[in-house]
């Protein structure tokens, strides 16, 4: 259920049963326990409240990751294409938004009331629609002529779209930080479990939580979500069985980009500032995201960005941040060693 | 030599890859005196640029190996370039002296080449056979991780590497001791004092470390294991049912292609005479995976050709172009286009800033209008064509239906 082309993939008992699979998976829990050891060690260091406000920011800074491994996973799932380009089109939401929100009102330390949130939400939908129209822009031009080409090709052109969009928005923006307006009430939020948590996270959290659970109800509920999941299947079968492929692909771009336009907005409205390059180095986190949760598997792409964020988290609070992008990828490394197929991933059978 | 007899008796006008390397041979030759009269007899620019390219052309030919032979994807190949030049700079230069080794190694270059071939080969074996089981993009993913890894590892671990300023004043490669001689003295031109330093000596160096690996992976592109790695890059199971061994033969991929890095890498600390973190980011495993994709995966001379010009646009045609255009500006009396004003920042600044613009426009348009490659190979070429794969199959099918 949920998972883009599940019935496709066995449960991974199937092939890793035996005692290779057992002393991998034993391998997998020394390491997290490692982890959590290691964290242990540290927690002691700070005053109170610091773990739980680490906690909070993590799991906001994991949600936008989710956001973003979402698309990766999906596009993935369908065309099994590493569409390098969907971190741009992260970032471009969040310099479209920067902009918009002065169209639609919205301005720093303003009062809040009712109607600022439909403004606010106004932007949300404005920009992830520009987002989904551009990622569908981008897959007609790129990479639909490359369908029945060699799969390194689609690949090239993902790369140039990325260079390309990059280059727009340095065209746009400049090669500096940008400032993003701080429009949320600064301060507000709830205080719970001996911190506070901000109103930055609960967004966040509840834009993330209203997309990921829209998502897997239209995946698995909707005429187009069975399509989807019967073109990640086998393409060529749907396509007998009257399933309009190109239609199908579209809507995955589409779907795609309208979460990572709304993952754009809440980095922005986290952060408050945003760079050209800004969807590289994310979207190459989402991406081990996705792939941590495995590819292909929306709750595993939710999981893998959430877990993500947390380590990033948890590592920049507590460790040494340089190191930070060094674990992630070792993480991710001794992951895909230990469970080749992700987290949640299920076996993808040889063809 | 039958190779050799073979080359030289091939009709070019027949065979484009003949004429590829044919090209290739004399374009090597006549560079240095082509570059004497474009700069006017001093060639040093050109010749140093032609030789930074070189790495380049190492650099994909190694990785052509990888993915278009073995058909592995690898995003990460930067690494073992990394590798190959920080290997070079801890074994060549007075750097071990600050670090707690407290010790320097003075290992001649023509050593270290295959010293650091084989670090890169074992390193590259380490991140293989673990992940080697691993199907299509998964690899990919733990060779981009390792990719990013490496950098960040020389760049945080200051107290070995001394951190993003890099190594620097590493040894300058000298003549091996059987060349030297009464006749190795200043009548050399590239010969002073032994050492390397005109940028003719370290072109004639990458001239034959780029003969040597061509000579090499051609070579293992028509034996036992080139044809086990084309039956597994065609159908990995159908490989294995074969008998090839698919765990071996991808190792021995990922060891040689690694290693042909670390080859460019040494070649690359050497010139340079500095390393630095910021010399292997992803962008140059980007840059080298377009080149052989660009060339036409699995062909030599496609992958050199691709290369070359790769290289040049994106090393000099692009950087140039703010110049040109400034120029072109001032040439048809527009001066006014050159100067900041308001928003414009001035022709030249604003072309700089669509560099990654057209590099980008540049990459998707090859793809769409050759997504072959400029010089495919035969085979490639042949499997592309229609009624090879199911996909096309079925468009017929609709065509006749619809």
């Amino acid at each position: 259920m949920g998972a883009v082309g599940e019935s496709i993939r066995h449960r991974r008992s199937d092939f890793r049963a035996g005692l290779t699979g057992r002393i991998l998976d034993v391998g997998l829990y020394v390491l997290i326990g490692f982890f959590v050891i290691l964290l242990g060690t540290k927690i002691g260091d700070h005053g109170p409240g610091y773990f739980q406000q680490i906690l909070f920011f993590a799991l906001a800074n994991g949600a936008i990751y989710a956001l973003i491994a979402l698309g990766y996973t999906m596009v993935y799932g369908i065309i099994e294409l590493i569409n390098f380009a969907h971190g741009d089109v992260f970032a471009f939401g969040a310099f479209l938004s920067a902009s918009l929100m002065g169209v639609f009102g919205l301005s720093e330390g303003m009062t809040w009331g009712p109607f600022t949130i439909l403004q606010l939400l106004a932007v949300f939908v404005v920009t992830m629609l520009a987002c989904a129209a551009l990622n569908v822009g981008i897959e007609r031009i790129a990479y639909r002529p490359l369908r029945h080409a060699p799969r390194l090709a689609p690949l090239i052109t993902a790369i140039g779209v990325s260079f390309f969009l990059e280059g727009a928005m340095f065209l746009w923006k400049g090669p500096s930080n940008v400032h993003y307006p701080d429009v949320l009430p600064s301060g507000a939020g709830v205080d719970a479990l001996g911190a506070h948590i901000d109103i930055k996270a609960i967004t966040d959290w509840v834009v993330a939580i209203v997309l990921v659970v829209s998502l897997s109800l239209f995946t698995d509920r909707t005429r187009l979500g069975k399509a989807m999941r019967a073109t990640a299947q086998d393409r060529d079968a749907a396509q007998l069985m009257g399933i309009d492929i190109n239609r199908t692909i579209a809507a995955t771009f589409f779907i795609g980009a309208l979460l990572a336009g709304a993952g754009g907005i809440m980095y922005g409205l986290s952060y408050n500032t945003s760079v050209f390059d800004l969807g590289f180095s994310a979207g190459l986190v989402a991406f081990t995201a996705a792939v941590f949760g495995g590819i292909g598997n929306i709750y595993g792409a939710a999981i893998g960005g959430l877990v993500l964020g947390m380590i990033q988290s948890f590592w920049d609070g507590y460790f040494d941040s340089a190191w930070t992008q060094v674990i992630i990828f070792t993480i991710l490394i001794l992951v895909l060693v230990f469970r080749p197929t992700g987290i949640l991933g299920m076996r993808v059978p040889e063809k | 030599m039958n190779w050799l007899r073979r080359a030289i008796s091939t009709n070019p006008r027949k065979d484009r890859d003949a004429a590829v390397y044919w090209f290739l041979v004399v374009f090597a030759v006549l560079f240095p005196l082509f570059a004497i009269v474009i700069s006017g007899g001093s060639p040093s620019f050109w010749l140093s640029f032609m030789a930074d390219g070189g790495v380049y052309m190492l650099l994909a030919l190694g990785l052509n190996v990888v993915v278009g032979f073995a058909g592995l994807l690898d995003l990460g190949y930067a690494a073992f370039f990394a590798i190959g030049a920080y290997t070079y700079a801890f074994l060549a230069s007075n750097h071990l002296e600050v670090t707690p080794l407290q010790t320097s190694a003075h290992v001649p270059f023509w050593i270290v080449l295959f010293v650091a071939l084989f670090v890169a080969a074992a390193f590259g074996v380490m991140l293989g056979a673990p992940t080697l089981r691993l199907r299509g993009d998964y690899l990919a993913i733990v060779t981009l991780g390792f990719g990013e890894i490496v950098p960040r590892v020389f760049k945080n671990a200051a107290v070995w590497t001394s951190g993003v300023n890099g190594i620097s004043a590493l040894d300058t490669p000298q003549l091996p001791f059987w060349i030297q001689g009464p006749w190795s003295g200043d009548s050399f031109a590239f010969v002073t004092n032994l050492k390397i330093f005109d940028p003719l000596g370290y072109y004639v160096i990458m001239c034959l470390l780029l003969l040597l690996a061509i000579i090499l992976v051609r070579n293992l592109q028509h034996s036992r294991m080139g044809r086990a790695w084309a039956a597994i890059r065609e159908d990995e199971v159908a490989a294995a049912a074969m008998g090839v061994n698919t765990v071996q033969a991808k190792l021995l991929a990922f060891a040689i292609g690694a290693s042909v890095s670390g080859f460019a890498g040494t070649f690359y600390g050497a010139k340079l005479s500095l390393v630095s973190p910021e010399n292997f980011t992803f962008v140059v495993s980007i840059t080298v995976l377009v080149m052989v994709v660009l060339g036409g995966m699995g062909n030599i001379p496609g992958v050199l050709s691709g290369s070359l010009l790769l290289y040049w646009v994106t090393f000099w045609l692009l950087p140039g172009l703010p110049e040109t255009a400034t120029n072109i500006a001032n040439s048809f009396g527009l001066t006014s286009l050159t100067h900041t004003s308001g928003d414009f920042p001035g022709i030249g600044e604003y072309i700089s800033r669509l560099k990654f613009l057209i590099f980008g426009l540049i990459l998707v348009v090859t793809m769409l209008v050759r997504p072959q490659g400029l010089v495919p190979s035969r085979e490639r070429q042949q499997e592309l064509t229609k009624g090879t794969k199911d996909d096309t199959i079925i468009e017929d099918i609709q065509a006749e239906v619809g």
